[in-house]
């Protein structure tokens, strides 16, 4: 067996329940020590069968799972040293928040007094100090969270998975987490692995993401690469907003192409994994990257569109207009003191970078 | 008045609605409605548990403490039982109202019952009553005491006197005292009965025993069953499921004659074992007439109403606890002694209530397969319900049940609290 440098580590990891489908299909995923991780997706798409996994919960089907150079596969759950934060916290109703605490330390064989410090040092990372005697029923949704989170922690693993652990809190409170979580992470050092399908969450904590779907990983790249680069047409579609035309490719130079659309008119693009010339090409435009124009205005690639529906956002407007066949391109317009009055059926022409629009393989071809 | 008035009453004052009328009461009048249509919803059952639960169990434990037939049908010598109370054996004015109350008895057709409220403490007045009734009913007139005395010498006897002017009194306690083996002596003192005689402090301790084993055993059975019924996947759990409810949908009839075949000493079970020579035909054991047989039967049969308890309570235990806890470190053991079990607490005091309560009061299968050792305090209620006619006692026996049960019940509340118990 080769030596590894990753600290936890996926090789050709394969999943299936019934033995006729394959949940999770050839997994690799190297993780560095410190690092911290998101496996996003759609649900059904393989990434908390991963997780469970790596946690011990599901048998590995096929392939390995090496924790810190040293394969995992036949280690019991309890014996693998692992943190986890649940969906729904799973903190025990029948004891108090300090007796959840001091849970993993008890099974430990860790002294009473260590145990009282470090359950108590747990509460104040998460602050949450004064809060042992209660239940978990007498908490708030975000308390129970950070409890949960205090628990994976107390014990001192350097591993921590989170498997949607703020799909249960409203929008404000699930981005207070998200920072906290984040801090926690920067001030402890540990490596987390988390699982979400809400792409914000994965975009604002993560250093990298692996966008999951159908078993397989579409894409592992950070924030920045799977949102600018997103290398195939469902990470595009799956990651931000995003404009979709098709069309057929007329030329190919290098990494970029001239692809000829559906309704007319020609558009330069960036090739990513569209066929060569004469193959079939969705272009992907994020709707900030398109520029309304004026009647003086020029970009390299033009076309006309007719605005359908203006929606007022406060610090932006979407307008929704009928562009080279579909009507369902999206434009946002930061709403600046100079922004130009619009009206809905305004002709007009809109343009884009090259680079920001890219060609890449149909996702039903 | 400003909306932070409205909003911020000074604290202590009385909080008042817009036009000023008080708060409370307009919320009253505005619930009166919603509550009086509510209480129409009810109203049906209301009167059904009235009318067949509520009132014949009142009517059952007054009966406990009244009974009116002696002095119903034995006026005279009720007044001159209230006129002289010190009296051992009358004189001839006694005998006199006694001899009155017996022809008259023979006309009205009321001398058996009579007879046999009298022959529940002192054996053999039944028939002393009936031939007296049929003697007295010739008497033409006095001297009555000479000429009883001449019908039966029994007539004189200071216990006969004694019980029946404890029967004159139409409220008692003495009902009570016969269920817990306690009688009245020839003094009128309160005294065990006679050793070969005490039997319903014993089957009352039997009864209660065996209702906790037979709980105990659910329990034992129950629980993996339940915990296989809230974590096996669906179409497997639905068959379980149903295999668990079968007995339900079985006459219980059938259920305890079909123990009866398998247990019996020329049974199905008995006959393998000696066909394997586990024992020899000369040593067939005896599982059925006897507690054995009470107990398998009664257990198998409250089977389900301790694993329905218990997994309505597991169901709701999600799988997260038990993987959070292998996580933290604990041990499949230790997640499951730590973690699962506490959380099914409210279900096992819940099924082993139900099961206790209900083992309490079972009748048929301790008829059916008890034997003389499996039998219940509730076969003896049957008896002296259906059998002896004595209903006062049977009522007295069944009121002692009932305050044995609510005494468990009020220590459950105390011990664990009723409102952990979940029962579904």
């Amino acid at each position: 067996m080769e030596e590894s440098s990753a600290f936890v580590e996926f090789r050709n990891v394969q999943k299936s329940y019934d033995g006729e489908t394959l949940v999770v299909k050839d997994f690799n995923l190297s993780i560095a020590q410190g690092e911290f991780v998101t496996m996003l997706g759609p649900s059904g798409s393989g990434k908390t069968t991963c997780l469970m996994m790596l946690a011990g919960f599901e048998p590995v089907t096929h392939g390995e799972i090496l924790l810190k150079g040293r394969p995992i596969n036949d280690v019991p759950p309890h014996k693998r040293g692992i943190g986890m934060v649940f969906q729904n916290y799973a903190l025990f109703p029948h004891m108090t928040v300090a007796e959840n605490l001091a849970f993993p330390l008890k099974v430990r064989k860790v002294s009473d007094a260590d145990v009282e410090t470090k359950v108590n040092r747990a509460l104040e990372m998460v602050e949450l100090p004064g809060f042992g005697n209660r239940r978990p029923a007498q908490l708030s949704g975000g308390q129970q969270q950070r409890v949960a989170v205090a628990r994976a922690l107390v014990f001192d693993p350097e591993l921590i998975l989170m498997d949607e652990p703020l799909g249960a809190l409203d929008k404000q409170l699930r981005e207070q987490m998200q920072y906290e979580i984040k801090h926690i992470h920067e001030e402890l050092g540990v490596t987390m692995v988390y699982v979400t399908h809400d792409q914000a969450e994965a975009l604002t904590m993560s250093d990298r993401i692996a966008v999951f779907e159908d078993g397989v990983v579409q894409q592992l790249a950070s924030p920045a690469d799977l949102y600018e680069k997103p290398e195939n047409a469902f990470v595009a579609g799956f990651i931000g907003e995003n404009n979709r035309l098709s069309g057929t490719v007329k030329e190919v130079d290098g990494d970029v192409c001239k692809v000829a659309l559906d309704e007319g008119g020609t558009v330069n693009a960036e090739m990513v994994d569209a066929g060569g010339v004469g193959a079939r090409a969705t272009l992907s435009i994020r709707p900030e990257r398109v520029e309304l124009l004026g009647d003086d205005g020029t970009m390299p690639n033009c076309v006309l569109g007719r605005i359908e529906e203006l929606i007022y956002l406060g610090d932006h407007v979407r307008i929704r207009m009928t562009v080279a066949g579909t009507d369902e391109f999206i434009v946002k317009v930061r709403n600046s003191a100079d922004r130009r009055d619009l009206q809905e059926g305004d002709e007009m022409s809109i343009g884009w970078r090259s680079r920001d629009c890219r060609a890449l393989e149909p996702i039903d071809a | 008045m400003t909306a932070a008035e409205i909003h911020q009453p000074e604290t202590g004052a009385m909080l008042t609605t817009a036009d000023g009328a008080p708060l409370k009461e307009a919320l009253a009048r505005a619930m009166r409605r919603a509550r009086f249509r509510a209480f129409l919803l009810v109203v049906p059952l209301l009167i059904f548990v009235l009318v067949t639960f509520a009132v014949p169990i009142a009517q059952m434990l007054y009966l406990s403490i009244h009974n009116p037939v002696f002095s119903d049908h034995m006026p005279r010598l009720t007044a001159y039982f209230e006129a002289h109370p010190d009296i051992d054996v009358p004189g001839e004015d006694g005998f006199a109202a006694l001899a009155l109350d017996l022809a008259a008895s023979k006309k009205d057709r009321s001398a058996g019952r009579v007879g046999t409220r009298i022959n529940y403490e002192r054996p053999g007045s039944n028939s002393l009553f009936k031939s007296g009734a049929r003697k007295a009913a010739k008497f033409k007139g006095p001297p009555y005491k000479e000429k009883l005395l001449k019908h039966r010498k029994d007539w004189a006897d200071p216990h006969l006197w004694n019980v029946m002017k404890r029967a004159a009194q139409a409220h008692t306690l003495g009902f009570y005292a016969a269920a817990l083996d306690l009688t009245y002596d020839k003094k009128g003192e309160i005294t065990r009965v006679a050793p070969e005689r005490r039997i319903y402090v014993m089957l009352f301790v039997r009864t209660f025993l065996l209702s906790a084993l037979i709980a105990a055993l659910c329990l034992l059975l129950g629980f993996p069953v339940a915990y296989l019924l809230a974590n096996l996947p669906l179409r497997y759990s639905n068959l379980l499921m149903i295999l668990v409810l079968l007995p339900f949908w079985t006459s219980l009839l059938v259920r305890t004659t079909s123990w009866i075949t398998l247990l019996q000493s020329q049974g199905v079970l008995n006959d393998l074992m000696v066909a394997t020579g586990m024992v020899g035909d000369d040593g067939r054991i005896q599982l059925m007439y006897n507690q054995a047989g009470t107990i398998i039967a009664m257990t198998h049969i409250l089977l389900p109403f301790m694993i329905l308890p218990l997994y309505s309570v597991m169901k709701t235990i999600p799988p997260s606890y038990m993987r959070a806890a292998r996580s933290l470190g604990a041990t499949p053991v230790t997640a499951f002694m730590k973690v699962y079990f506490p959380q099914t607490i409210p279900g096992i005091g819940a099924g082993c209530l139900l099961v206790f309560i209900l083992a309490i009061g079972y009748y048929i299968t301790p008829a059916l397969v008890g034997g003389s050792t499996g039998e219940l305090i509730s076969n003896q209620i049957a008896f002296h319900m259906q059998s002896s006619l004595n209903w006062s006692l049977a009522a007295a026996l069944g009121a002692i049940l009932l305050f044995g049960v609510v005494l468990l019940y009020w220590l459950y509340d105390r011990l664990i609290g009723i409102d952990n118990m979940k029962f579904g």
